[in-house]
C-alpha cells in the first residue's frame, strides 16, 4: 500500500532545552505520539521527523548527515524548542560542536516556517530569567536580530499543552500559514491562545462571591494567593490536561502565568498576589 | 591514537558530546562533555523561596518531580516543617514520585535505548500478526524511515519474531508512560512540571475518585511492566549477555535513599525508606552509611571558575567558558574525593546488600536464570536490567500506597515562611540520587545547589585526573568499527543520561 499523504518534513532542534516540550507532545491523544511517527496527523497530512535527538535512530556524525541532507532539500518546517543562548560566542549551547544559535540562523532561512514550540523558544523563558546568565533569546528575537524572515509561530506553555502544538501543526498543514488576524501580536494562534484563563476559570463564581483561598491547597479563588490566571492567556479551563484530567487550578494550585513573555520575571513570586501598579502594568501589557 | 567524537549522542536528554582516543580498535581516553549551560542556580538567587519547587523542575522534562520532590524537602528542612507534612501529602508525594519514574524508566529502556539492540528493518522479514506491526512494516516500506533509521551499522542480533514483540512494545510502551502522566497529573494537575508538589505536602486532598482513577491506571501500567517491559528486558539481555562483562566503571555506587515511609527527616539515614542508601564499594560485603557533608564538587576540567568548588551548602556557580583545560559544564562531584555511580543499577547492589527482602528475592532468581554474578550489575546489560526490575518494585509499592491513602484528610500543612534557615532535600530520583541544598536570607534564596544523578555519571574528571563514571566506562572497550561505534553508544545510553539535569 501507498502512502497517499502530503508529507512535511521536519526538522525538530534543542536549544536552551528541558525537552519538556517533547515529552509533553508524546502524551498527545488525539492523534497519538504513534499516529503522529508513523501515521497521520489529519487526514491525509503526514509529518516525517527527520531530525530530533529525542528519538532519532542515528547518532553522532550520522545524524549530522541527516541534517545535512534534510538542509539541502529545503523543503522543511523547523520547529525549535529551548531558548537561544547567545552569550560566551554561543558556547553555552552547541550540538555537533557548533552553537545552537549558528545552527538556528543556518537553518531557519530554508525552512518553510519555523515553529516555536514552548515558552523557551517563544519569549526566551527560564533560561532568561534574572540575571539571564547566558543571554538566552527568543527564536524569533534571534533571527530578527539577524534580518531572517522566514515566517514563525510561537506555541507557549511550560511545557504546551500537547493539544496547542498539534493544533498550530495541523492548521499549517490544513490552512496554510495563518493570515494575520489569525495571529496575536506575540506570534501565538487566537484559536488556541485567544482567551484569558480567568474569564474561563471555573472558579470565577468563588472570585465574585468573595471566596478566596489563603493557603496553597485549598478551596476558592486562589487570585489572593498569587493566581495568575488574570494575566495569562492559554486554553487551560476549557481543555484540562492529560484530556481534561486536571489543571493547576483544579488542583488548588495558583496558575505561574507560564504561557507569556516574561516568565518567569514578571510572574514571579508565583504565591504572591500583584501590587495595583504590577496589576496595571500586566493589563496594558495584555492589551 | 586515532580520535571518535560522537556529538550528539541521540537518544538521551539533552547535549552530551563524547570524545574517545583509539589504539588498535580499543578505548583509551575518554571525555565526556555536556554541551548547554543555563545557569538555573544564579536564575534562583534572589527569588521568593517557593519559587524554587517550581523553577527547579523546569531543569528537566523527563524527570521533572524529582527535582520537585527534593525541591520541597529542602524548603520543609529550612522552613522547619518536615515533622508536619500529614499522612496524604507524604503518600501522595511518594506516589507522584514513582510515577515520574516508571514514565521515565519506560521511556528509557524503549524509546530511547531499544534503538541500540533493534534494526527495526528486519520486521520487513515478520510473518506473525502482532496487531501494531503491519503500520510499522507499511511505513518503513514506503519511506525513508525516519526517526528510526538510518541506525549505526552493528551486531543488531535480534530476529523478526522478538524485533516484532520489542517494537509492538515500542508503541505499547508510548502509551503505558503516558498513562503513568495522567496517574501522576490526577494528584499534580499536570505533567511535565507538576503543579501539586509542595513544601508542606501536596495540594489535592485525596478522594475516593481520585483513588480509584489512580488505582485504574496502575493495574494496566504494573500488567505492562510484568508482561512486557521486565520479561521484554530480560530477553533482550540474554540476547546481548556479553554486555554484563562490557561497560563497567567505577567501583564506588552511591543512593541516599528515597519515598520516605515517615516525616522525621528530609536526611534518610534517620528514616525508613522505600529505597534504600548507602555507599558501596565492589569487592566489600557490607554497605556505609552515606555521609552528606562528604560531598564536594570539583571544577578542575569544567568551564567554572574555582571559587565554584566546594560542599554543595556553600558553593557557588560563577560561568568561565574560556577556562583552559576545561571541557565540559558538568562539574565534577565526588564522595570523600571519589567518583561515583548513581541510578538502578547503584540501588540495586545497595539494596541487595543491605537485604531489602524484595529486591534481593528477586536478583536471586534473575542471576540464577542468566548465569551472572551481583557485580554484573554494574554494566551496560545490568544497568537496563536493575531499571526494569526497580521500576516493578516502586510500580508495586505505589499499589500498596495508594490503599494507605485516607479520604477527604488533609494533604497539605500550613506554615508561614521564616525569613532566614537553610535546609536540605534528598531523594531518589530514575536516573540516580539527588540533592537540593538551600540557604534562604530575609525571605530570599541566598544560595540554591542542585547535585543531579547524571552530574555524577557524566562528570568529567577531577583535580587528581581521575575519570567521571560514564568516562570509565568507555575506557577499555573494543569498538570494532570506527565509523559506527555502536559499543560506545550503548555504554553512554545504559546510564540514561540527562544532561540538562547534569549541568542545570
Amino acid at each position: 500500500m501507498d502512502r497517499q499523504t502530503e508529507t512535511y518534513s521536519v526538522i525538530w532542534l534543542q536549544g536552551a532545552a528541558c525537552t519538556g516540550c517533547a515529552i509533553s507532545l508524546m502524551n498527545s491523544s488525539y492523534p497519538k505520539l504513534s499516529n503522529l511517527l508513523i501515521d497521520e496527523v489529519v487526514p491525509g497530512k503526514s509529518i516525517e521527523l527527520k531530525f530530533m535527538a529525542t528519538l532519532m535512530g542515528a547518532t553522532g556524525e550520522l545524524a549530522l548527515e541527516v541534517l545535512s541532507r534534510t538542509e539541502a532539500e529545503e523543503d522543511y518546517m523547523l520547529v525549535v524548542e529551548g531558548a537561544v543562548p547567545t552569550g560566551a560566542d554561543g558556547k553555552y549551547c552547541t550540538v555537533g560542536e557548533e552553537p545552537i544559535a549558528d545552527q538556528v540562523i543556518r537553518l531557519a532561512p530554508k525552512a518553510t516556517a519555523v515553529v516555536n514550540v514552548g515558552t523557551c523558544a517563544a519569549y526566551g523563558g527560564i533560561p532568561s530569567g534574572a540575571p539571564n546568565p547566558t543571554e538566552a533569546v527568543a527564536v524569533s528575537e534571534h533571527l530578527n536580530n539577524q534580518g531572517i524572515d522566514t515566517p514563525y509561530l510561537n506555541v507557549p506553555g511550560c511545557p504546551p499543552e500537547p493539544s496547542w502544538f498539534v493544533d498550530t501543526l495541523a492548521s499549517v498543514m490544513l490552512f496554510g500559514l495563518p493570515e494575520a488576524d489569525q495571529v496575536d501580536d506575540i506570534g501565538r494562534l487566537t484559536a488556541v491562545y485567544g482567551e484569558l484563563i480567568h474569564d474561563n476559570c471555573p472558579r470565577r463564581g468563588d472570585f465574585a462571591n468573595g471566596h478566596f483561598a489563603r493557603h496553597v491547597g485549598e478551596e476558592g479563588c486562589l487570585v489572593e494567593i498569587g493566581c495568575k490566571g488574570p494575566y495569562a492567556n492559554a486554553p487551560c479551563p476549557n481543555r484540562g490536561w492529560h484530556d481534561g484530567l486536571n489543571w493547576a487550578i483544579k488542583n488548588n494550585h495558583p496558575c505561574i502565568g507560564c504561557v507569556e513573555p516574561g516568565f518567569p520575571d514578571l510572574m514571579s513570586p508565583f504565591f504572591e498576589k500583584f501590587g495595583p501598579e504590577e496589576s496595571e502594568e500586566m493589563y496594558r501589557r495584555l492589551k | 591514537m586515532k580520535q571518535i567524537t560522537i556529538d550528539p549522542v541521540t537518544r538521551i536528554e539533552g547535549h552530551l558530546k563524547i570524545d574517545t582516543e583509539v589504539e588498535g580498535n580499543v578505548v583509551r581516553a575518554a571525555r565526556s562533555s555536556g554541551t548547554l549551560f543555563r545557569g538555573f542556580e544564579q536564575i534562583l538567587a534572589g527569588r521568593d523561596p517557593r519559587d524554587a519547587q517550581r523553577i527547579t523542575q523546569r531543569v528537566c522534562g523527563v524527570c521533572p518531580t524529582a527535582h520537585a520532590t527534593a525541591s520541597s524537602l529542602a524548603l520543609e528542612d529550612a522552613f522547619g516543617i518536615r515533622d508536619q507534612v500529614p499522612k496524604n501529602g507524604r503518600i501522595i508525594k511518594n506516589i507522584m514520585l514513582g510515577a515520574n519514574f516508571i514514565q521515565s524508566h519506560v521511556l528509557h529502556f524503549y524509546h530511547l535505548a531499544s534503538l541500540d539492540y533493534l534494526n527495526p528493518e528486519i520486521l520487513k522479514d515478520y510473518t506473525g500478526d502482532a496487531p501494531g506491526i503491519d503500520a510499522l512494516v507499511n511505513y518503513l516500506t514506503t519511506t525513508d524511515g525516519s526517526p528510526f533509521s538510518p541506525q549505526y551499522e552493528g551486531d543488531y542480533r535480534l530476529g523478526p519474531e522478538i524485533s516484532a514483540d520489542l517494537c509492538q512494545d515500542y508503541l505499547d510502551g508510548l502509551e503505558i508512560r503516558k498513562k503513568a502522566h495522567e496517574l501522576l497529573a490526577l494528584f499534580g494537575a499536570k505533567m511535565p512540571h507538576n503543579m501539586g508538589t509542595v513544601p508542606g505536602g501536596s495540594t489535592r486532598k485525596p478522594d475516593l475518585d481520585l483513588i480509584e482513577k489512580c488505582q485504574s491506571r496502575l493495574k494496566e501500567i504494573r500488567s505492562f511492566i510484568d508482561n512486557q517491559y521486565l520479561p521484554g528486558a530480560i530477553a533482550l539481555v540474554e540476547a546481548y549477555d556479553d554486555y554484563f562483562e562490557i561497560g563497567q566503571g567505577v567501583d564506588t555506587f552511591l543512593e541516599y535513599g528515597g519515598f520516605y515511609f515517615d516525616n522525621v527527616s528530609a536526611r534518610p539515614q534517620d528514616t525508613p525508606v522505600g529505597l534504600l542508601g548507602g555507599i558501596f564499594q565492589l569487592g566489600n560485603s557490607g554497605v556505609d552509611e552515606v555521609d552528606l557533608e562528604e560531598i564536594t564538587e570539583e571544577v578542575t576540567h569544567s568551564w567554572y571558575s574555582d571559587e565554584t568548588a566546594g560542599h554543595p551548602s556553600i558553593a557557588k556557580t560563577n560561568p568561565s567558558a574560556d577556562k583552559e583545560g576545561a571541557y565540559s559544564w558538568v562539574k565534577a562531584p565526588r564522595y570523600r574525593g571519589l567518583p561515583c555511580e548513581v541510578g538502578p543499577a547503584a540501588r540495586v547492589l545497595i539494596n541487595y546488600t543491605r537485604g531489602n527482602d524484595y529486591i534481593k528475592t528477586r536478583m536471586d532468581e534473575i542471576m540464577n536464570k542468566l548465569n551472572i554474578d551481583l557485580e554484573n550489575c554494574a554494566s551496560v546489560a545490568g544497568r537496563h536490567l536493575t531499571r526494569a526490575l526497580e521500576c516493578k518494585y516502586i510500580s508495586d509499592l505505589m499499589a500498596e500506597w495508594s490503599s494507605q491513602l485516607d479520604p477527604g484528610e488533609p494533604s497539605c500543612a500550613r506554615y508561614e515562611m521564616p525569613d532566614e534557615g537553610s535546609g536540605v532535600g534528598v531523594t531518589s530520583a530514575p536516573r540516580g540520587t539527588l540533592g537540593h541544598w538551600i540557604e534562604v536570607k530575609g525571605g530570599k534564596i541566598a544560595n540554591y545547589q542542585l547535585v543531579v544523578p547524571t552530574t555524577w555519571n557524566a562528570s568529567p574528571k577531577d583535580s587528581k585526573g581521575r575519570p567521571g563514571p560514564i568516562e570509565e566506562a568507555l575506557i577499555g572497550t573494543k569498538v570494532e568499527d570506527q565509523d559506527n561505534p555502536i559499543e560506545a553508544a550503548r555504554i553512554v545510553r545504559s546510564f540514561d543520561p540527562c544532561m540538562a539535569c547534569a549541568v542545570h
